[in-house]
This record gives structure tokens, C-alpha cells and sequence, in this order.
């Protein structure tokens, strides 16, 4: 028995989220394999192989694979798929195209974003924006699954020693292309990686008033984030959106500011370690789930919090 | 060009769901239901597509009970021209309404199929992307722009890290994400046209489909409780929490 973990990663960089799904491996049990597939993305494959409990890293490492276009990859998986009993990838936006695509072409199911694992063909996940968890039984030969990173923890990016095998493979379907890509440049952690969390709501009026989220980001070295609601208004860009729809986050401490916390927010970080809540409407559900709750102006409190740190 | 854009009927986002006393699912019993939101959007955007004559006809389908025909009205009474039910009372896993979802594209010569990027109900996000698989075509998912122009569509999509933009081989497929537009509010007079808009229902038998799952769901239980937490009277009493208490900054 042995599974297949598809890498995250940008060509250079192997993302975190890649250490979580191997963790679920692990869970499943049998040998871990990473697949990289890319282009010039050898150094991720090295870094793959310093991952902790791999015991192979296979390399697809061409020009189709470039920007992991869901047809291409999904095909390569189907190639490989003979050898392993479960395919696993982290539930961001590459696993989520590209694994539905495997599981239809092996006429088998797909389980998606796992928080659990129950047993090798047991697992456990989120249904209703998390309102409800579901614990779900596969029969099918090969158990392919998207697993969400905030229901593991991340393998120790160190100290294992796979040995990475080159393949052949080079599936181009031939019917997508990529044409650009704008990634939002920022030196802050990723929002899904990241150990703080500062989110603003529609309560913070426009995007400019984000700056006061942003000196706060600074001095705690957090990931700022937004409800749906400021993204929809406009005042911030959707990669930053947290909840049902966007990002799952669960970090060491998520501060939630001017968010009233409707329950499409919560599915989204509710499982954070320490949540912060500044309202000045003390009715809002947010200060439900909120381990300490500030009533309170947030255009006064914000800057006072941040004099403070 | 004909535009087929699969519905699914859901509990309203508004309600908040309670799991039922036997575990066995959430309870259903006198819920709002509606259309998922992220299939109203891709109804939205086909209807778009008609208005500016790149489509000639938008075809709404849903898989289900008896009681999606509602959410079909509501799609048709949005500017659908016609829709079809897929009938069966089974609680049917992503991969057989894939296959139904095919049987009815392969019928109708869809050049164009628009899903919602998932449901918010069992938060899949797998129906998209399989029927695209099952029929050998491009996906676009998590679309917030489509243009289409000489056989291919450029379809900008919402990725982790900001946005991407691709074009794919007509047919292809589209999941749309929330961006993509706003839907529009069914008017009175357009309410009542629906009611007179055709509406085929066919069974899975009819298109030849066999809909088994080898996924079952054993049980279904609430999330954990948070503990209760504190109402600070001060910022720099919050402070003074998460140093000392939490121990978090």
C-alpha cells in the first residue's frame, strides 16, 4: 500500500500546505510518494525530499506541467495511479481542479478537504460551512482526497532523505493554455501559513483603512485577511477572503476586526487557537466564538492596540 | 451556441443548520431552500451571454427530487429559456450527477456548461471539474471573467495567490466563482412567464446512466463547542490577556 501526495508548489518553492497533506499520508498509512510536477522545478523536488516520512519523490519536470493546468496534471496522476491505493492533494486552488479530474477518469469517487482520518478508508469532513462534520467510508479501489491543512499538522520540512526519480511523462492535452498570471506581491506569510491573523470586515469602511490592519501586521508579523463582505464591497482583493468560499485559517491567534461574523466567516476560522473580536456592535454573532471581545470603536481601538504592542 | 448551466437546490445561506438527533444528516424539516448561490451566478452569467447574442439558448438542469423543479422556476424566471429534471429520490454522490450531467450535454449539443464553483451545502466542489473529465473537455474554475472569441474562451480565474487567466478549446467548462458578476432579481412579469417556460423531466434510467456510489456517509455529528469567552473592557486589558493569559503575542 503506498500513497501519492501532489506537491504545492510555484516552480521553485515547495508550499506548507504540501507538509500538512503528507501528515495525512502518513495517517492513511503505507509509503509516501510526492509527485512535483512542473517545470525547472527541480529545487522544489529537493526540497520535497527533505520532507520527513517520504520515501520517494517522482519528478514530472516539463514545459506541460508549467503551471499545473488541470487537464495535464490530472493525466499524469491517472498515469501513476496504478501504484498507489490513495491520491491525496492539498485543498487549494491546484488540488481542487485537478483531483476531481482523476477521481471521474478512475470512475471512483473524490472526498473533499478532510480534516481527519479515521482509518485508511474512514475520514472525516466538513459539511454546512462546517456546521456540521461528516464522517465518510470509501470502497472505491483507490481513495483519491483533497486534505485542508488546518486539520494537520505540518510534516518537519527536514530530516528525511527520499530518493527523487525523474519521469518521462508529458501529457499536453492540447485544449488549455495558460496566458498570465498576477500574483498579489506581498512580504507578509501566507494567510493559510501564517501563526497571526489580522482580518478586517465591511466595518472598515473602505480599502484605505486597511493601513490600520497593515501597522498592526507589522509588529506581530501576521497575515492580513477579510471577510466576504469587505471583498465584496470592494475594498480588498479576494485572495485575502477568509471563510467558506475563501481561505480556511486556523492560527495561534486571529484578530477580527469589524466583522459582524456571519456563519459563511466563521466555517473559516473558527478553529484558530485565540480569537480576538473588536466590535462596536455587541450583538454581532463574531463575539460568539471570540475568546476575548472588544466592544469598541475600531478606529480608535486598532491604533491604541497597535501603540501598545 | 447552446449554454447548459446545472442548478442544485440547497438550504438558503441564511439558515443556520442543525445536526439531526440521530446523526444521520442535518435536519431538513421546514428549512428554507433555494438555489445554491454559486449556480445563480452561473445562471446570471449565461443569461449574460444570450443578451449579448454569444449564446442562443440557456438550457437549466437539475438532478433531484420532485421539489428542484422549484429552483428551476426560479432559474427560468431569471431569463433561462427552458429546463430539464433530472428525477430520482437517491442522495447522489458528485461522480453520477457528473455522468447524468453529461448524458444530458451529450443530447443537447451543449457548447458551453457553466456550474457554480461548489455547492454550500456538501461543499464538494467536485461536479465541475468530473463532468469536464467525463467529457474530454478544458476547465476554467473558480471563473471571475469569461470572454469568448473565435472558438476559445479566456476565462480569468481566482488562485491562492491572486489571479490567473487561461484560454480553453470550445466546448469547455466553467466553474464560477463569486466574482464573475451579480446576479439580478427575478421580476414579477418574468415570474410569471417561467411558469408557462417548458420543463422536460427525464429519470437516470431514461439517459442510460447507472448513478451507485461506493462513498457512504456513516454519521454526522456537530462541530466541537468553543468555550465561552470574555468581554474586554479595554484595549489595554486585551492586551494584558493575550500576553499573559493566552499567551499569543
Amino acid at each position: 500500500m503506498s500513497v501519492l501526495v501532489l506537491a504545492e508548489h510555484d516552480n521553485s518553492e515547495l508550499k506548507s500546505a504540501t507538509l500538512n497533506t503528507v501528515t495525512a499520508a502518513t495517517e492513511i498509512g503505507g509509503d509516501v510518494t510526492i509527485l512535483v510536477a512542473g517545470s525547472d522545478c527541480g529545487a522544489v523536488a529537493e526540497q520535497a525530499a527533505k520532507v520527513a516520512g517520504v520515501a520517494k519523490v517522482l519528478v514530472a519536470d516539463n514545459a506541460a506541467y508549467a503551471n499545473m493546468l488541470a487537464e495535464n496534471t490530472a493525466a499524469l496522476i491517472v498515469e501513476l495511479a496504478g501504484d498507489y491505493s490513495a491520491i491525496l492533494a492539498p485543498a487549494m486552488a491546484n488540488g481542487k481542479g485537478i483531483l476531481p479530474r482523476v477521481a471521474a477518469l478512475l470512475d471512483v469517487g473524490q472526498i473533499s478537504e478532510i480534516i481527519a482520518v479515521e482509518s485508511a478508508d474512514t475520514f472525516v469532513r466538513p459539511i454546512y460551512a462546517g456546521n456540521a462534520l461528516a464522517t465518510v467510508q470509501s470502497s472505491d479501489s483507490v481513495k483519491v482526497i483533497t486534505v485542508r491543512g488546518t486539520g494537520f499538522d505540518g510534516a518537519a520540512a527536514e530530516g528525511g532523505s527520499a530518493a527523487v526519480e525523474a519521469i518521462s511523462n508529458a501529457t499536453d492535452a492540447g485544449i488549455s493554455a495558460f496566458v498570465s498570471e498576477q500574483v498579489a506581491a506581498s512580504d507578509r506569510p501566507d494567510l493559510t501559513a501564517a501563526k497571526v491573523v489580522i482580518s478586517g470586515g465591511r466595518g472598515m469602511q473602505n480599502g484605505e483603512n486597511f493601513k490600520l490592519l497593515e501597522a498592526v501586521a507589522d509588529k506581530l508579523g501576521a497575515a492580513i485577511g477579510a471577510s466576504r463582505a469587505a471583498v465584496d464591497a470592494g475594498f480588498v482583493a479576494n485572495d485575502m477572503q477568509v471563510g467558506q468560499t475563501g481561505k480556511i485559517v486556523a492560527p495561534e491567534l486571529y484578530i477580527a476586526v469589524g466583522i459582524s461574523g456571519a456563519i459563511q466567516h466563521l466555517a473559516g476560522m473558527k478553529d484558530s487557537k485565540v480569537i480576538v473580536a473588536i466590535n462596536k456592535d455587541e450583538e454581532a454573532p463574531i463575539f460568539q466564538v471570540a475568546d476575548f471581545g472588544l466592544v469598541a470603536d475600531l478606529f480608535e481601538a486598532v491604533p491604541a492596540f497597535e501603540a501598545l504592542l | 451556441m447552446k449554454v447548459l448551466v446545472p442548478v442544485k437546490r440547497v438550504v438558503d445561506a441564511n439558515v443556520q443548520v442543525r445536526v439531526a438527533s440521530d446523526n444521520s444528516g442535518v435536519d431538513l424539516n421546514n428549512v428554507k431552500m433555494a438555489i445554491n448561490p454559486f449556480c445563480e451566478i452561473a445562471v446570471e452569467e449565461a443569461i449574460r451571454l444570450r443578451e449579448k447574442d454569444v449564446a442562443s439558448e440557456v438550457i437549466v438542469v437539475s438532478v433531484g427530487t420532485k421539489a428542484c423543479q422549484e429552483q428551476l422556476r426560479t432559474a427560468l424566471a431569471l431569463g433561462a429559456d427552458r429546463a430539464i429534471l433530472v428525477e430520482t429520490d437517491e442522495d447522489l454522490q458528485p461522480l453520477a450527477i457528473a455522468k447524468l450531467l453529461k448524458a444530458v450535454s451529450d443530447k443537447e449539443g451543449a457548447e458551453l456548461t457553466i456550474f457554480g464553483k461548489q455547492s454550500i451545502d456538501e461543499d464538494n466542489g467536485q461536479t465541475g471539474q468530473m463532468f469536464a473529465a467525463l467529457a474530454g473537455l478544458a476547465q476554467g474554475t473558480f471563473a471571475s471573467e469569461i470572454t469568448i472569441d473565435g472558438g476559445k474562451l479566456t476565462v480569468s480565474r481566482e488562485t491562492d495567490t491572486g489571479e490567473q487567466t487561461l484560454t480553453l478549446n470550445m466546448p469547455a467548462v466553467i466553474t464560477a466563482d463569486l466574482r464573475l458578476n451579480e446576479p439580478r432579481y427575478a421580476s414579477l412579469p418574468n415570474i410569471m412567464k417561467a411558469k408557462k417556460k417548458p420543463m422536460d423531466v427525464v429519470t437516470p434510467a431514461d439517459l442510460g446512466v447507472e448513478v451507485t456510489s461506493n462513498i457512504k456517509t456513516l454519521k454526522v455529528t456537530p462541530p466541537a463547542e468553543r468555550a465561552a469567552g470574555i468581554i474586554v473592557e479595554s484595549v489595554e486589558d486585551l492586551v494584558d490577556k493575550l500576553k499573559n493569559v493566552a499567551k499569543v503575542i
